[in-house]
Order: structure tokens, then C-alpha cells, then sequence
């Protein structure tokens, strides 16, 4: 899953290494435009619908977060 | 808070659209963001055209222009009016009422209610709650429920949070009495300790307009905008609305003895395409059956996206089938509220441009 979200970020923001453990959102490596991306591209995918009320900054700080909220969606 | 009314329809609906167009691409620029991220949000978001109203275009404009339209066709009697009601963010002063200024170019007589409200995006759901409560009362027959806002001279085109989407456009509705028991239902919310969460802090009592106020600055987030223009916490609207307008809907529903699949169409407010499609998705509906091409083709003009979705995407249907619909407003306030209202077939349903 991990290569997949990777891959995502790179292509929404491809000036930033996101294999890093650094916290994207306080960074300002992601903003809340490109978390809006970020859910149309996960949604897309993984075929899924992340819930309105999980889009939130600590849900796509790190990419352990990530891996967190789409585990929950049952995504592999 | 429900709301119940019956023997009440919907007549006739108008939408009424500036002529100005503007296109996205046109004012990416403007927005401090790569060629690419622009584009990718333009998919998300649903950024695309909007309509404009030119300089000294203002609400009664927009209004007397469909007004006058609905006159010449002869589809709106004037004498038949009982009531006026306009709902506006935008009104052309601070006083007189807009509708009052309506009222008096054309001459409508003297035995009538005239009535500004002041409301944004649930706008039209509290006109027409409004509308039906009126028509409650033996002396009135038939309402006209002007909703119409010019928001786009307050937008700092340097906003990205609000300019790339924000639309101008009115709307003319007329309600009247009817012999029909069809149960149509409301259900109003308010939160007033979110009240800043969509502002424009100057140009009223507390901030009168100044040299000051009138001084663009940067916030955290890139974007440039003075105290007279739109601020909105994106952030806290997003999350009100994905955490209050479910509920809301599917207990109104419930409230209702009406299972999802009973509405034909659920004709939302349209702020942006991805937060109505994550509403579709959270409230269980398909997405085709929340419209989200509003926001695209014209802009997000407050509550005036309900109307205008309606004339725009309904007037070719309509006429095969009588349509049950939810309708739902959320916004300003914070105000979120929604009904459920069938629109019978030979309803009127038009959209037209202004024209000076």
C-alpha cells in the first residue's frame, strides 16, 4: 500500500520526498488543497469513499496515518 | 426544528444569469499554485466557469430583470401578488429593503408584505419556509420569493479559497396555495457560535468600511484579501457541513416515512463538486442523483444554486414526471436546513440571461 500513496504524493507534489518520516502537514509539504487531491486520488485508487468526517490534517500527516485510515476502509 | 405545510406548491421557477463569463484557467494565475496542482483541483473541486455580474449590476437588477420576464410572458399576474420576499446577502443598501425598491419600480400595490432576510447558502430553503408560513394566512395567495446574490465584487481575486468558485445569479419563485394534502416538510438548524466562520468582517456597524479595511493582506495559507472581502474558514465549513447535513437528511427522511429511494432527485447547494460528492457518499446516495454541475457551469451563487439546479437540470424532465425532491441548503449562520417538496408537472421552469 505504502508504494501506492507514495507514488500519489509525488505526483501531487513532486518537489517533496515523502518516503520520510517527517510530518507533512506542519511541514507544509502537503496543504489543504492538495489533501483534497490526495482523497480524489486514494477514493480513485482504491475504490473507495473516505468519510467526510476523516478528512482531517492528522489523517494524512505521515504516511503511517494514511496506511491507518485506509486499513480501516479495508484497503491492502 | 420541523416545519409542516400543506396545500402549498411551487408555481413557477426562474433563474436569472449575468452574462460574464469566467473561465478558470483564465485566473490561475491569480492563485499562487503550479499549472498542475491548479489543474488537478480544478478536476476535485469542480472549477471551471462561473457566471459574473458586471460592475454596478446589483441584486434588484438581476430580480426586476426576471420579474419583468415572468410580467411580459404573462406567466405572473402583479395584481395577484400578496407578498415579496427576497432573499439576499447583497442587498442594494443597507436601507431601504431591497424589496421595498422592487415593490416600488413596479409599481405593485400597496396591500402586500415586502420583506428582506438576510441568509447565504440556506438561503432559499428559509425563503421558502418563509413563503409557505405566509401563505398560511387567509389574505395571501401567492408569494413571490426573489433569492439573488452579487458576491463577486467582495471576493479578493488574489482568494483562492472563494474566488475560483464564487458565482452571481438570481432567482424568482412563486408559491401559492393549491388542493393538494402532499405533506411538504422542513427541517431548519442554526448555530450561531460558528456565525464567523463565513464573514465579511467590515462594512457593517461594528468594522464600517476604511482606508483600513480596505488594505489586502496575506493570510497563513498564500491567500491575499482585505477585511471588506469573503473570508471563509474552509477547514471549519468542510466539516460542519460533512457532519451536519447527513443527519439532518436522513432524519428528515425517517421523519418523513421516506426511505432514499423514494426522492428523484436530492438538488443540494452547490459550494463545490468534492464536498457534495463526499454528501452523496456519506448520506448513501448515488451521486447521479445529487447534481453537482452547478458549481461548474456557473459558480457557487449562495442559495441561489438550488433554484438554478433545478431550472437547469430539471426543466426537461419535469414535464414527463412529477418529481419528489429534497432539497438542502447549509452555509452562512451556520445555517443548514432541508425539505422535501414535490414539484408537479406543469410547473414552470426557465433559466434566462440579463440583460441591461
Amino acid at each position: 500500500m505504502k508504494p501506492k500513496i507514495i507514488l500519489i504524493l509525488s505526483e501531487i507534489r513532486p518537489e517533496f520526498d515523502f518516503d520520510s518520516q517527517i510530518n507533512f502537514i506542519e511541514s507544509g509539504m502537503l496543504d489543504s488543497f492538495d489533501v483534497v487531491s490526495l482523497v480524489t486520488a486514494l477514493d480513485e485508487e482504491f475504490n473507495i469513499s473516505i468519510d467526510g468526517l476523516d478528512i482531517v490534517p492528522e489523517n494524512f500527516s505521515t504516511l503511517e496515518a494514511m496506511v491507518a485510515l485506509l486499513t480501516k476502509y479495508g484497503c491492502k | 426544528m420541523y416545519l409542516s405545510f400543506k396545500n402549498k406548491r411551487i408555481a413557477q421557477i426562474l433563474s436569472v444569469l449575468p452574462n460574464k463569463e469566467v473561465l478558470f484557467e483564465d485566473e490561475m494565475e491569480n492563485y499562487n499554485f503550479t499549472i498542475a496542482k491548479s489543474l488537478k483541483l480544478k478536476a476535485a473541486m469542480g472549477y471551471n466557469k462561473r457566471r459574473i455580474a458586471e460592475d454596478g449590476t446589483t441584486s434588484s437588477d438581476l430580480c426586476i430583470h426576471g420579474l419583468e420576464y415572468l410580467f411580459n410572458k404573462d406567466l405572473l399576474n402583479k395584481e395577484e401578488i400578496d407578498a415579496l420576499i427576497l432573499v439576499t446577502q447583497t442587498p442594494d443598501y443597507i436601507m431601504p429593503p431591497t424589496s421595498n425598491i422592487i415593490q416600488g419600480h413596479f409599481s405593485l400595490k400597496q396591500d402586500m408584505v415586502c420583506m428582506d432576510i438576510n441568509q447565504g447558502c440556506a438561503g432559499y430553503v428559509i425563503g421558502l419556509m418563509q413563503s409557505f408560513m405566509l401563505l398560511e394566512q387567509e389574505a395571501i395567495n401567492k408569494v413571490v420569493l426573489l433569492n439573488a446574490d452579487v458576491l463577486s465584487p467582495k471576493v479578493s481575486k488574489k482568494d483562492r479559497n472563494s474566488n475560483p468558485l464564487i458565482g452571481d445569479a438570481a432567482s424568482v419563485t412563486v408559491l401559492e396555495k393549491t388542493i393538494n394534502h402532499t405533506e411538504i416538510v422542513f427541517s431548519i438548524k442554526m448555530n450561531g457560535e460558528g456565525a464567523f466562520a463565513l464573514q465579511i468582517p467590515a462594512g457593517g456597524a461594528k468594522l464600517p468600511n476604511n482606508d483600513q479595511t480596505a488594505i489586502s493582506e496575506e493570510d497563513a495559507h498564500g491567500n491575499f484579501r482585505s477585511k471588506d472581502h469573503l473570508v471563509m474558514k474552509g477547514d471549519e465549513v468542510f466539516n460542519f457541513v460533512q457532519s451536519e447535513v447527513p443527519p439532518l437528511i436522513l432524519e428528515l427522511l425517517s421523519q418523513t416515512h421516506h426511505d432514499k429511494e423514494d426522492i428523484d432527485y436530492y438538488m443540494f447547494h452547490q459550494p463545490n463538486k468534492f464536498m457534495l460528492q463526499k454528501l452523496a457518499d456519506k448520506i448513501g446516495i448515488a451521486r447521479d442523483k445529487m447534481p453537482s454541475n452547478i458549481v461548474e457551469e456557473f459558480g457557487n451563487s449562495s442559495g441561489v444554486t438550488i433554484p438554478l439546479n433545478i431550472t437547469h437540470n430539471l426543466s426537461n424532465i419535469l414535464p414527463e414526471k412529477k418529481l419528489k425532491l429534497c432539497l438542502s441548503g447549509f452555509g452562512v449562520g451556520l445555517t443548514w436546513g432541508a425539505t422535501i417538496i414535490d414539484l408537479d408537472k406543469d410547473t414552470y421552469l426557465n433559466t434566462i440571461n440579463y440583460k441591461k
